[in-house]
């Protein structure tokens, strides 16, 4: 709905009691949705409801588990340039009721417990899909206790069977898990769980969106307002294509009835590791919100996390890398220093370079709110103040035996004011281009 | 039951069909689709992205150790590197005339010309020519390789906002194609296919490298800068219809993810299968954005890649207009 949509529903006294200065200038708020239209006290009852649905987002918000939950929906557009991606896909591993259960602890402990570190962000993995694959329910429940016992992880019920899922529902409500999944055949019982324990509920039907929406239809109609949406096995031929039509239907289309998350299987629909993880590259990058894997194993999951977070990295908020300096290839006390800015790609840049140079170099990083080399000079925030400050900051004297710094040649201009900054040390100038420092450092640098 | 309209864009641009090789020689044909990447429903793509393996004119003094136990021997002598990555299924051979850098042998004219013969009569393949990304250097070795590789319709590179006018005037005197090369920027990607448009160069002779980012490394850049300048090619401008060309292998190689074997942590994983994961996730994710060519370096990469689009693809090569 466009602002002088909203407006012609809005009563148009002014009164300010929404804070807006007009109801006009309200409307374009909420039209923005940076407000939301509840802060008129003076609706009519009619008005609410129409404004209220247009409002509400495309794909819903859908939260599973308590503890480091899963929260995903909320997207509004189809490509990252148009705004950003908000919420994270989930990551899970996969575990059956046949594995033994000695297995199972480890590989949950493993899992729960895998961190990586970059650039200052934990990635992690987001939970388990426990599957009732013995089709008793003993079995299951046993799982999912081992599961539970060993981490405060999400996880998803995976069963067929309704009286198992009842069983299984018992014992695990208060931790929220995504149950999975009403069928054509079992959508009554499975959405009278979802309602009776207040859990999420996945909605699968392979046979096309159309069915899909049928089925989904069925089930919010009985009051389930928190599903998921499972197209069936999406293999390479498909993923891209399905998924973007729900995406497109949601988005342009404002088509309510499948306006939520989407959970895929690339577990389903490939034969190795290295498959799996590309499958599932694909679905981080187009459009699922729930991604279920068969494998953990480091090699794969370090490079689908980093994807995941370059992916919804917000384009308009470069990410930062955190202040500091930086050891590449192994540095020591008589390597060469030279000095940067904070922004991502600044950063990656000239480490990459410096990586592939092999030459031992600290890197240091100033903090100019994520800006790049010129931007931040211009800006006033990479100057020689800054620089010396971030120099002390972290204790360079104590971490280098010279007194040397290199500086990125686009700020040229600050070496005096820089050797003012600090005195006793040499101000070097290196080149403009990352590309060009490992000549530089291979010319220029005699310890 | 309702069915469901398949929400179908309409389109109006088409990326440029770009011709490698013929001649006598294999060729190849780059682009032309009407739609985004994998959206069969809604248009044709009638080439699969195609996949280069990129070979060098020295033995890399400085490649991961398990990208030359990979290829073996073979790294010594670029004619015999080209054989084995066309026995891999490489689509087209990518020649680093790494030489000629002035810190890696200051190779000149002769040699450049010498090493691209023998790869031509090598193999069959559509041949890509970059140079030492040294100006001056450029200039001389790919003016030499460009004048002897006459008529077989190689691709050569970089050009560069300073020297298009000579690269694009030695492509159109030989019938080569230009590989135009611009800092991560929708803007200058266009402006630079402007500028050779305007010196002649026809837009089907012209490949556009966006400069591309690996995976941790900038790779969302390069994922949106493709995504922004397909979307505006399928909208009707045509100075952003050139086929996309990623070098994904020498970027993703030379990040710590892939190069460093100690004192990384655990949670890394197996050094040989995370770096070879690293491309290719690189490389899927620019083919999801709409690239064109994926240039690797690794062999297995190359299998897993081609795998997949050969899954994806399988009898969904389609020629509707």
């Amino acid at each position: 709905m466009t602002g002088i949509e909203i407006y012609k529903r809005l009563p148009k006294t002014n009164c300010k009691k929404c804070g807006f200065p007009t109801c006009l200038a309200f409307a374009m708020k909420v039209a923005q949705k940076q407000v939301d239209i509840s802060l008129c006290p003076y609706l009519s009852e009619e008005s609410r409801k129409i404004l209220e649905a247009a409002s509400r987002p495309p794909i819903r918000l859908i939260s599973i588990g308590n503890h480091n939950k899963i929260e995903v929906g909320n997207e509004t557009v189809l490509f990252r340039h148009e705004k950003t991606f908000y919420h994270q896909p989930g990551l899970v591993v996969r575990i059956k009721d046949t594995q033994p259960l000695n297995d199972v602890t480890q590989l949950v402990n493993k899992v729960t417990n895998y961190s990586v570190d970059r650039v200052g962000i934990e990635l992690r993995l987001n939970g388990f899909a426990l599957v009732n694959e013995s089709r008793d329910a003993e079995k299951f429940c046993k799982l999912i206790k081992t599961v539970l016992d060993n981490s405060d992880l999400p996880i998803i019920l995976m069963s067929a069977e309704p009286a198992t899922m009842n069983l299984a529902l018992q014992k695990t409500s208060q931790n929220n898990p995504l149950i999975y999944a009403a069928t054509r055949d079992t959508w009554q019982d499975m959405a009278q769980l979802a309602l009776n324990y207040h859990c999420p509920l996945a909605v699968s039907e392979a046979q096309g969106l159309s069915q899909l929406a049928e089925l989904t239809k069925l089930v919010s109609q009985k009051g389930v307002e928190d599903i998921i949406l499972d197209p069936g096995i999406l293999d390479s031929s498909n993923s891209v294509d399905t998924l973007t039509q729900l995406r497109r239907l949601t988005i342009n289309g404002s088509y309510r009835t499948l306006g939520y998350p989407i959970i895929t299987f690339p577990c389903d629909s490939t034969s190795s590791i290295e498959e799996e993880a590309l499958l599932a590259a694909q679905h981080i990058a187009k459009y699922a919100g729930i991604i279920v894997l068969d494998h953990f194993s480091p090699e794969t999951i370090y490079p689908l996390l980093t994807l995941r977070l370059n992916i919804y990295t917000d384009p308009q908020k470069p990410i930062q890398v955190a202040t500091g300096v930086y050891p590449i290839n192994n540095p020591e006390d008589n390597s060469p220093l030279a000095v940067t800015t904070d922004f991502s790609l600044t950063y990656f840049s000239i480490a990459g370079e410096i990586q592939s140079s092999g030459l031992p170099s600290w890197l240091l990083v100033c903090d100019t709110g994520g800006l790049s080399v010129l931007t931040a000079w211009a800006a006033g925030k990479f100057n020689a103040t800054q620089i010396a400050k971030t120099v002390k900051q972290f204790d360079i004297p104590a971490t280098i035996n010279h007194r040397s710094i290199i500086i990125p040649g686009y700020v040229a201009i600050i070496k005096g004011e820089l050797e003012e900054e600090l005195p006793g040390w040499k101000v070097m100038v290196g080149p403009r281009e990352a590309m060009d420092i490992g000549r530089y450092l291979k010319q220029n640098w005699v310890n | 039951m309702s069915i469901l309209e398949t929400p179908v864009q309409k389109w109006v641009g088409k990326v440029h069909e770009v011709k490698l090789g013929g001649n006598g020689r294999k060729s190849i044909v780059i682009g032309g689709e009407t739609t985004l990447p994998f959206l069969h429903f809604e248009g044709s793509t009638p080439n699969r992205p195609a996949l280069a393996i990129e070979i060098q004119d020295m033995e890399p003094p400085d490649w991961s150790p398990h990208l030359l136990s990979a290829w073996g021997e073979v790294t010594k002598n670029p004619a015999d590197w080209a054989k084995k990555a066309a026995q891999y299924g490489a689509d087209i051979i990518t020649l680093r005339l790494r030489s000629a850098h002035p810190e890696q042998g200051n190779t000149g004219t002769a040699e450049a010309k010498k090493t691209v013969a023998k790869i031509l009569s090598a193999v069959d393949l559509p041949l890509i020519v970059l140079g030492p990304e040294v100006a001056e250097k450029d200039n001389e070795v790919l003016l030499a390789v460009s004048e002897l590789a006459r008529g077989q319709r190689i691709a050569i590179g970089n050009c560069v906002d300073k020297n298009y006018r000579t690269i694009a005037a030695s492509c159109l005197a030989n019938g080569h194609t230009a590989i135009a090369k611009t800092p991560n920027d929708v803007n200058l990607a266009k402006q630079l296919n402007i500028l050779l448009h305007e010196v002649g160069l026809p837009l089907d002779s012209i490949l556009n490298d966006t400069s591309t980012g690996s995976l941790g490394y900038g790779l969302e850049y390069t994922y949106s800068v493709i995504e922004r300048l397909r979307l505006a090619c399928l909208t009707g401008d045509e100075m952003t219809s050139a086929p996309i060309i990623c070098t994904v292998g020498e970027e993703s190689w030379r990040q710590k993810e892939s190069m460093v074997t100690e004192g990384v942590p655990l949670n890394w994983g197996a050094h040989e299968e995370r770096a070879i994961i690293w491309e290719a996730i690189t490389a899927t994710s620019l083919i999801t954005a709409g690239g064109n060519i994926i240039v690797l370096r690794h062999p297995k990469t190359l299998e897993l890649i081609k795998q997949q689009l050969l899954n994806t693809y399988q009898g969904r090569i389609t020629k509707k207009t």
